[in-house]
């Protein structure tokens, strides 16, 4: 650090303060404190630009102010420079269609997911549904068993809600021997979080009448995989939902359309697409994906099953893999954090590797089962350090170190994965994945 | 007041009422014929299992035709999943979950591989192919006899040997 650097950090220091925990984690507050003596450089800078006379005001604008834009269209799409903003793609070798697509998180902000950049995992592909054919048959040990069309469905009282969805199998590169060097959407991108609009399952299921021994219920999609799966009848009669609407639109096909079960809270998996049949039985089913994938190896040889909410996880996607911090100074870190458990109630960061903590800012409404957004100011000093935050949901629950989650399983599982990410900032500012 | 609040009381209740009358019903009666071509799913005391039989020596050929360039010699894997062996591997340092080392009951090998198997064309194998390359691959670890015949009847008493190896965390972690 020179001269000028010192005094540049001693003048951010009075503006926003001491730091409240290592590695110059700022209060969350800081930014909003400081907000004053940032308004008052930006009014500087602009009156530098103004200098040069012209005769007519275009010639000192961007072009866009010149002419006039391009028409309306019928659905719109990203600004050209945003492009890059794909999916990010890791396929089964051989076969296409059953692998997975991830959402770039480091590419985004906020919390909902677009639409079109909504994590995929597909067993056999996107199938082809039509809609005015395609039913929802409830069945099995219910008084009278019933047919729903999507137009009786869109009849219903609806209900609108945001939730996240995660893949039991997101971030499972994190359970390797070494650290994958790869984007917070490689790593966790198996998440995304929607707003759902559909009928609560719990009104057709009354309507259907559950006979007492229905303990359980069998979904199952209408793909070329027949995914399938046992759900708790009580999840059902809780917070379930024959969702058909994403974001305000119907549901996209790579996500069910016409319509999807969403159970909030609980893995990927089990929120069957392209629901075709609700079957009420006594007890699970032990379909292949219940009992072969999807459940967790322990030492002792033993497999948890139906361990079906997802655990408090986080993860700072600003600065994470991939980027480079522009040098010292001031900058947000901010990442996402979410429970199957319920809201957040905290999410602490921590830039010294985890020897002291700093409590971030959360992004409001915080919202039970989905993505919270959190942010704290810092002001990086230069110097290599590891950056690392914790969620801590509404039950107590507190997302683990890497090593305690690691002695629960037997090798090689790596499902149901969440606990933290540790980045690893260098002093030319490139971030790695890093273990410890 | 007093008749106030028994009018509030009555139009309140009228309102309750009304709620509970709103409740669409709009689902139409299932037909015994639409749900069986529907129920697909087989559970693990096999009561929907369809009739049908199939032998070892009849399950080598359907593997053969129509499994065996996903999942290898033998069900050995590759590319695909790896179906047998790795018996006895699960409390090892390196557990191989397979078919035959890992999948609690057989019914779900029935249900997963009718509706979802091969791979280019579910649900084109017959309820015979089926019961035949299950007895197929059970065979080479040696859970049925190379002279077993599999069908409606056997399948559901077929033994896994991981047959007790799970332990459901749901609605709670045991204790």
């Amino acid at each position: 650090m020179d001269g000028s650097d010192k005094r540049a950090m001693r003048r951010l220091e009075s503006e926003l303060g001491e730091p409240v925990a290592g590695g110059g984690l700022l209060h969350r507050r800081a930014f909003l404190r400081g907000g004053v003596a940032f308004a008052g450089a930006v009014t500087v800078a602009a009156k530098v630009n103004s200098a040069a006379a012209a005769p007519t005001i275009g010639a000192e604008s961007p072009l866009s102010m010149t002419r006039p834009g391009k028409l309306f269209t019928g659905y719109g799409v990203p600004a050209r420079s945003e492009e890059g903003v794909r999916r990010l793609f890791a396929l089964v070798a051989n076969r296409e269609g059953a692998g997975t697509s991830r959402t770039p998180w480091h590419m985004l902000n906020g919390s909902i997911t677009p639409s079109g950049l909504h994590f995929e995992r597909h067993h056999n592909g996107v199938p082809d549904v039509d809609a005015s054919r395609h039913t929802l048959l409830i069945h099995g040990l219910v008084k009278r068993p019933l047919v729903f069309t999507l137009a009786t469905l869109q009849r219903y009282p609806m209900e609108t809600r945001i939730h996240f969805i995660e893949c039991a199998g997101n971030s499972g590169a994190l359970t390797r021997p070494d650290p994958a060097q790869d984007t917070v959407g490689g790593l966790h991108g198996l998440l995304s979080c929607s707003e759902w609009t559909g009928v609560p399952v719990s009104v057709l299921l009354d309507e259907a009448g559950i006979d007492p021994r229905g303990k359980w219920v069998l979904a199952e999609g209408a793909d070329a995989a027949g995914m399938s799966r046992s759900v708790p009848l009580a999840k059902l009669q809780d917070d379930a939902m024959i969702a058909l609407y994403q974001n305000g639109e119907a549901v996209r096909p790579e996500q069910g359309y016409p319509m999807r079960l969403l159970l909030p809270g609980y893995e990927g998996n089990i929120n069957v697409k392209w629901l075709r049949r609700l079957k009420v039985t006594e007890g699970p089913m032990h379909t292949r994906d219940e009992t072969s994938k999807y459940t967790e190896l322990m030492p002792d040889g033993k497999a948890r099953q139906f361990t079906l909410p997802l655990g408090p996880k986080s993860v700072i996607t600003h600065p994470s893999y991939g980027m480079k911090i522009q040098g010292p100074g001031y900058y947000e870190i901010s990442g996402i954090a979410w429970s199957g458990a319920g809201r957040v109630r905290t999410v602490e960061v921590s830039a010294d590797g985890g020897v002291s903590w700093a409590t971030a800012a959360l992004a409001q409404p915080v919202i039970s089962k989905a993505v919270t957004r959190f942010r704290l100011p810092w002001r990086w000093s230069g110097q290599m350090t590891t950056l690392l935050s914790r969620a801590i949901d509404e039950t107590g629950d507190i997302q683990p170190l890497r090593k305690p989650w690691m002695e629960q399983y037997a090798p090689g599982q790596g499902f149901h994965y969440n606990a933290m990410q540790l980045w690893a900032v260098d002093p030319l500012g490139n971030v790695k994945n890093t273990y410890a | 007041m007093p008749s106030n609040r028994i009018l509030i009381a009555a139009v309140l209740g009228l309102c309750l009422a009304g709620t509970a009358l709103a409740q669409p019903r709009l689902g139409r009666v299932a037909t015994p014929d639409e749900i069986a071509k529907q129920d697909i799913t087989i559970g693990p005391d096999g009561a929907t299992l369809p009739p049908g039989a199939g032998s070892v020596a009849d399950g080598l050929a359907v593997y053969e035709a129509n499994c065996k360039s996903c999942h290898g010699d033998k069900g050995a894997g590759g590319p695909m999943d790896r179906l047998t062996g790795g018996i006895g591997s699960l409390t090892s340092g390196t557990p191989v979950k397979t078919v035959a080392s890992y999948w609690p009951y057989a019914t779900t090998i029935f249900d997963y591989v009718r509706r979802a198997m091969p791979y280019p064309a579910p649900q084109s194998l017959t309820s015979d192919e089926i019961y035949a390359v299950i007895a197929y691959l059970l065979s080479i670890d040696k859970i049925v006899p190379e002279d077993a015949v599999l069908s409606e009847k056997t399948l559901a008493q077929v033994r896994m040997p991981n047959r007790d190896g799970f332990i459901s965390y749901y609605p709670k972690p045991p204790r």
